[in-house]
This record gives C-alpha cells, sequence and structure tokens, in this order.
C-alpha cells in the first residue's frame, strides 16, 4: 500500500458573513449530497467521521473523496453508527471541527450519543439525510426520525432543496460554534428527493474556507490539557445520585435549551430568519419545512395563478422553533394547511402549539413511507379550505 | 505546555482551593516515578485520594495505582463508562471523559486521532478504563473494532466478572456456573477469552493478570502506555475483584487476589516484536536516567559534606 500522501491546499480562510453573503458565486447543478459534500469543503472540517447507510452514503463518499483532495485533515469509516457518534463526541474533547452524517435507521442506532451531544456541548455538525425508520423496512425518505432530534436538545434545520443543503450545512457550523450556542447542529434534507437529485446551487470558489476551529472561543473548553482553565479539580458530584447531581442535571440542560434559543439569532444573520413568507395577506396559508415545502411553493403559485387567497410558509428552523414568528404571520389566517413526509405530522403538531387557534390547522397532507407529495394533495386542502369548487380525481 | 497550565501564579495560588494547590506542589505533575510513584505511594499527594467505592473493594487499590503509574499525568486523559470503577475515576486530578454505554474505545478513537492533528509534535496519553461489562459486553463491537482499526491508545478493563454498579448481573467475563442475578440457574456459557480476543483483534502488547504485586502491576501499566504511543493498541485485563457481589470478607479480599493468580487470572503477556522494542528501548532511558540522578543527588551530596 503506497502512504497516504494528501496535497496541501493554500486556501484562503475567511469569516462566515463574508462566505455565506458576499463571496462571489457561480451555478451549478449538482445534486443534494454533492452539495453537502461541497459545504463541508469550504468549512475548514478538521476531522469527519463516515458509516454507509442508504442514501446518506453518497455524502460521506464524498467527503471522503473531500478528505483525499486534501481539504479535511483525518476520516476514517467507524464501525457502526454508535461508534461514529460516540467518535463525534470523543474528537470534540480535543478541540476539532467535525462533520458526520446519516439517515434514518442510522440515526436512531446512534442516537444514544447524539442525544448526548448537546450536553457534553459538541459543536459538531449531522447532515441528516432522511429514511424510513419503522417496518416494513423501505430506504426511501420519510422524515419521521426528525421528530426524534426535536427533543434532544440540537438546533435542527430543515433543508428544501440543494441550495439549502448548501447554505444550511456552512451557516451550521457558525452557529454551532457560537460561544453562546455552542451545541451541535443537525441540517435535515429529505433523501433521494434531494440528495440523489440535482439541482441549482450557487456556490463560491473552492480556494475559499470558512475561518479554522478555535477551541479556545468555548464555553466548555477542550480537554486537551492544554486549553485553561486547568480540569484537574477532583470531586464530581454528577457521577453520584443525590440532590446535587439533580440540580446540576437541571441547570445544566436549562443552559442546553437557552443555547438552542440563543441559536435564533444567527439563524436570522446568516439564513435570513427561521420562516420564509409569501403573500403575507393570504387567508390560507401552506406551512411546510424541507422537502414539502418545494411542494408547497408550487401549490402557492398554482393558487396565485388560480387568484386564490393563498400564501407560503417555509420553516427553515425546526428546533429553535420559530413560535413567535409563526403566530405572528399567522394571526388573520383562517386555515393552514400542513403537508408532511412523515405519518405523525410533527410539525403540524409544533405550529398547532404554537398558534392560539389551533382549530385552524388542517392536518395534512400526509405522505409516508417514501412516496412523493403530489401537488394535487395540497390543492385539494386548499379548495376545501377556500370553499372553492373543484374537479381534482384523486 | 501542559505542566505550564496546570501550575498557577505564584499569587493566584492563595484563592485557589488547597486541594488543587497541594497537586501542582506535592503532586506526581512533572516528577519521576522515583520521585511520585507506586514505589513511594502515601508519601506524595496523590491523583486519587478520596473515592465512594465500598470497603475493601480491589478495583479502588488498582485504580489508584494506575493513576500512580501513568508516565505523565499532564499530558493524560481517561474515558470510561458506567460502572463502579468511573466513581473513582471521575475523582482523579486527571481529566476524565465519560460518555454513553460502553463507548469508551469510540470515543477515544475520535480523541486519540484529533489530539493527533492538533498536536502532531506532542505525547497525549489517552487510556480507557472501564468494566468488564464495559468492555466486552455493551462496548464489544465498540472495543473490537477500534483494536482492529489500529488505534493507538491504551484499554485497561477492571475484571471484577459482574455488573457490580447495577446491583450484581451476570457478564460474560463471569465464570461458568456462577450463580448471579439474571443468573438464577447458575452462568451456562465460559468466561470470554478476553486477552486471546485482543490478540486476535490486532493488540500489540496483552496483559491478563491480578495486580498483586504493585511494582509488577505498574510496570504493566506503563509498558502499555509507552508502547500505545508509538505502536498500536494495547490492553490490560485485571482482576478487580467484586467483594460485595461475590461475598469476599474483606480481610480475605487479598488473598483471593492471590489465588486469582494461579487460577483464573495467571499472568499472561503478549508483545510484538515492534512493541517489544519499544518496551527495551523506554526502559534502558528510564533505567539510565534514574542512574544519572542518583550519581547527580550523590555527587550534590559528597560537595555539601
Amino acid at each position: 500500500m503506497s502512504p497516504n500522501v494528501k496535497p496541501k491546499l493554500n486556501k484562503k480562510q475567511v469569516d462566515i458573513n463574508y462566505l455565506l453573503k458576499e463571496a462571489p458565486r457561480e451555478q451549478h447543478f449538482i445534486t443534494g449530497a454533492q452539495a453537502m459534500s461541497e459545504a463541508v469543503k469550504r468549512a475548514s472540517v478538521d476531522m469527519a467521521i463516515a458509516y454507509p447507510i442508504t442514501p446518506q452514503s453518497e455524502v460521506m463518499h464524498l467527503v471522503g473523496n473531500v478528505y483525499a483532495e486534501g481539504h479535511i485533515k483525518e476520516y476514517y469509516r467507524a464501525e457502526e453508527e454508535l461508534g461514529t457518534m460516540s467518535a463525534i463526541a470523543g474528537a470534540s474533547r480535543a478541540g476539532v471541527r467535525l462533520f458526520t452524517a446519516t439517515s434514518g435507521p442510522g440515526l436512531l442506532r446512534g442516537l444514544e450519543a447524539i442525544v448526548s451531544w448537546p450536553g457534553h456541548r459538541v459543536p459538531a455538525v449531522l447532515g441528516v439525510l432522511t429514511r424510513v425508520i419503522n417496518a416494513p423496512l423501505s430506504i426511501q425518505p420519510d422524515n419521521l426520525e426528525m421528530a426524534y432530534i426535536m427533543h434532544s436538545g440540537m438546533v435542527l434545520l430543515h433543508a428544501e432543496n440543494q441550495q439549502d443543503t448548501f447554505d444550511f450545512t456552512l451557516a451550521a457550523f457558525a452557529i454551532a460554534e457560537k460561544v453562546d450556542v455552542y451545541i451541535p447542529v443537525a441540517v435535515a434534507t429529505e433523501g433521494f428527493f434531494v440528495t440523489h437529485a440535482k439541482g441549482y446551487v450557487d456556490m463560491m470558489s473552492e480556494d475559499l474556507t470558512l475561518t479554522e476551529f478555535d477551541p479556545v472561543a468555548a464555553p466548555v473548553p477542550a480537554m486537551d490539557n492544554e486549553t485553561p482553565p486547568a480540569r484537574i479539580q477532583r470531586d464530581a458530584p454528577v457521577q453520584k445520585s443525590n440532590f446535587m447531581s439533580y440540580l446540576i442535571h437541571s441547570v445544566w440542560q436549562q443552559e442546553i435549551w437557552d443555547s438552542n434559543r440563543r441559536a435564533m439569532k444567527y439563524i436570522y444573520e446568516y439564513l435570513g430568519g427561521p420562516i420564509e413568507v409569501q403573500n403575507p395577506e393570504a387567508d390560507v396559508f401552506v406551512v411546510a419545512s424541507g422537502c414539502a415545502a418545494a411542494q408547497a411553493r408550487e401549490a402557492h403559485r398554482y393558487a396565485q395563478e388560480e387568484g386564490l387567497s393563498v400564501g407560503l410558509i417555509k420553516v427553515r428552523a425546526i428546533r429553535p422553533f420559530p413560535t413567535q414568528e409563526i403566530r405572528d404571520a399567522t394571526a388573520n389566517a383562517k386555515a393552514l394547511i400542513i403537508p408532511e413526509h412523515n405519518i405523525i405530522g410533527w410539525l403540524c403538531k409544533e405550529v398547532q402549539a404554537a398558534i392560539p387557534n389551533g382549530g385552524i390547522v388542517v392536518e395534512g397532507p400526509r405522505v409516508y413511507g417514501g412516496m412523493t407529495l403530489p401537488v394535487e394533495l395540497i390543492m385539494k386542502e386548499i379548495y376545501d379550505s377556500l370553499g372553492v369548487e373543484n374537479n381534482l380525481k384523486l | 505546555m501542559s505542566l505550564k497550565y496546570i501550575t498557577p501564579a505564584e499569587r493566584f495560588k492563595k484563592y485557589l482551593p488547597k486541594d488543587y494547590v497541594e497537586l501542582v506542589d506535592y503532586g506526581p505533575f512533572g516528577k519521576t516515578q522515583d520521585q511520585a510513584g507506586p514505589g513511594n505511594m502515601g508519601q506524595f499527594k496523590e491523583l486519587v485520594e478520596e473515592h465512594p467505592m465500598c470497603s475493601g473493594c480491589w478495583m479502588a487499590y488498582y485504580i489508584r495505582l494506575i493513576f500512580a503509574s501513568l508516565p505523565c499525568p499532564e499530558e493524560t486523559v481517561t474515558l470510561g463508562t458506567a460502572g463502579c470503577g468511573r466513581l473513582a475515576i471521575s475523582q482523579a486530578a486527571v481529566p476524565f471523559v465519560y460518555g454513553n454505554y460502553g463507548d469508551q474505545n469510540a470515543m477515544a478513537s475520535g480523541l486519540s486521532r484529533a489530539f493527533r492533528l492538533r498536536f502532531p509534535d506532542k505525547t497525549k496519553d489517552v487510556i480507557t478504563i472501564a468494566g468488564d461489562g464495559g468492555t466486552m459486553d455493551i462496548g464489544f463491537s465498540m472495543t473490537m473494532h477500534s483494536w482492529i482499526r489500529g488505534e493507538r491508545f491504551t484499554t485497561i478493563m477492571l475484571d471484577n466478572e459482574v455488573y457490580g454498579n447495577t446491583g450484581g448481573q451476570e457478564s460474560g467475563m463471569s465464570p461458568k456456573g456462577a450463580v448471579l442475578k439474571m443468573a438464577p440457574f447458575g452462568k451456562n456459557f465460559e468466561k470470554m477469552p478476553a486477552t486471546g480476543l485482543a490478540i486476535a483483534a490486532g493488540c500489540v502488547y496483552v496483559v491478563r493478570m491480578s495486580p498483586t504485586n504493585i511494582k509488577k502491576a505498574a510496570k504493566v501499566i506503563r509498558r502499555a502506555i509507552f508502547v500505545a504511543r508509538e505502536v498500536g493498541p494495547t490492553f490490560i485485563q485485571a482482576y478487580t475483584s467484586c467483594n460485595i457481589e461475590y461475598s469476599i470478607p474483606t480481610e480475605e479480599v487479598f488473598a483471593d487476589a492471590k489465588a486469582q493468580e494461579k487460577d483464573r487470572f495467571q499472568f499472561e503477556e503478549f508483545m510484538t516484536d515492534e512493541a517489544k522494542a519499544v518496551i527495551e528501548r523506554v526502559e534502558a532511558e528510564e533505567k539510565a536516567a534514574s542512574k544519572a540522578r542518583k550519581a547527580a543527588s550523590k555527587a550534590a551530596a559528597a560537595e555539601v559534606n
């Protein structure tokens, strides 16, 4: 075997604002998997850890290539997802920038470690390329797994398309590493529909890269025996079952969720806010995230052509959830239609809980098991909500 | 750097906890084994002092020994998992990473690689210290794969042959026939061959022992750490009886450990040629340094006289 010789690259480090907002971009026609790996290429990632699962595999193959090209310092295939996610937690203690990605069952296999990342203050970025998790088996996109991340303390962004996947992934590194956030960020998008389909993505030059990870700028310093304050104090009350351990856990978790909420200002700064609103004066809104937002956008366009009073609310951030923003945007709405790619309707439940008049929420349409979401399903709910006669054959 | 990082400015000392200042002044940081090691435990401020382990716990003794044997405590990070051991390990004055169930060797894989890329010119010792359940049952896949990948850190298994912390359940390392919780009719399969698995998986230095001899146990711990720095994964399986679950009277704990040396924990030491070369080189260097120090202090004493 020949030794691994990676080329030494001479990339220009720039801050996130320049990288995301000012750097000149060129249009490319690439898959969502490529978009995610192209973001990783420009993020000065120190270490990426891979484990295959369809449909994520493509992302971490490409990240492997990015490593071989010299954009990443360390990369390996781990034994399975719990090993992967645990290794991310371990590496994070050394003060490095980290990336991994997974899908559906892989996410659930790694979940024990993943849900402990926020508490361990691991500022890593996790790609979630959605896939069915429950039986009977399907490898197709269904985003039920995102519901499990919603209660973990992580920041959770949901990308509609290839462009979002690129921008959200880059922004995720910056958001995760803010000293007043410092928790992991998950960037989710639908498997296959986005990962394996091509779309237009405006990207900056790959000669540009995000400023390197700063292990000193951390609320919980790296355990590297280098970064003060020294960690040689010996009492470890968290390890015991007593009132102190309950108290420490409770204040620590409050801080995690406060950190999660503090991520919101950076979602405004880097992504233009947690929601996008079209036609704000409308009577009926389609509220959607991820791929469902792309279909909702189409439904919105049809409705505009037909002169119907329909608006669109695309939800970019699932955690922190834009409760106030959605409340404000829907204050005068008569109905909210919430199309989703899962059976439980987690976005529907979030929106119902966020607004004072949950009765205006139409629970659906929902598709699952990886089915596509025909725009007609959304149009049907729009017509019904507005009392418009139609000849849709569903 | 790391010694500097733990050493407070002189005028700041009065504001720091007494325990911390004493650790820096009288602890083993930056000292040799002659000055502060297993040979003179009790004469320096140890990294493990208080712990909540049971009276007569042989595991607590061995953990104390591990920390007294560290070649460079100020550059060491330990990792562990659920189990009795972590109650004492977390109270050592060395950074300790506690993750999830049985994931210590996966975490250590990430940590040791990240240390090497951030500090390519330094030696940072990474050691996982976990029980038999954490290492060989729930953590089995992560333990084995870290060895198969050739990860360069040390794995120490505190083998008390039972889940002590959760109340005495059968583990893969319990001996056949042992009547334990979850094995009401006695365990009906053999104790797992941990050292054989370690050798098959690519560990370059493997020891099984009942640590009754302090010097010998310390030597093994140091060898495992030195070899892991340069060559590959190293593994120690140490008998650390659970006197509670196996009903060993406190005054008989040592006798039991001695008896185990002739039974399930007969001394076994495996090393590859590459590991052997490292051990011979480092031990020769240490011997020469110790000799030089003794000669120097003798000369200094002669000068005073």
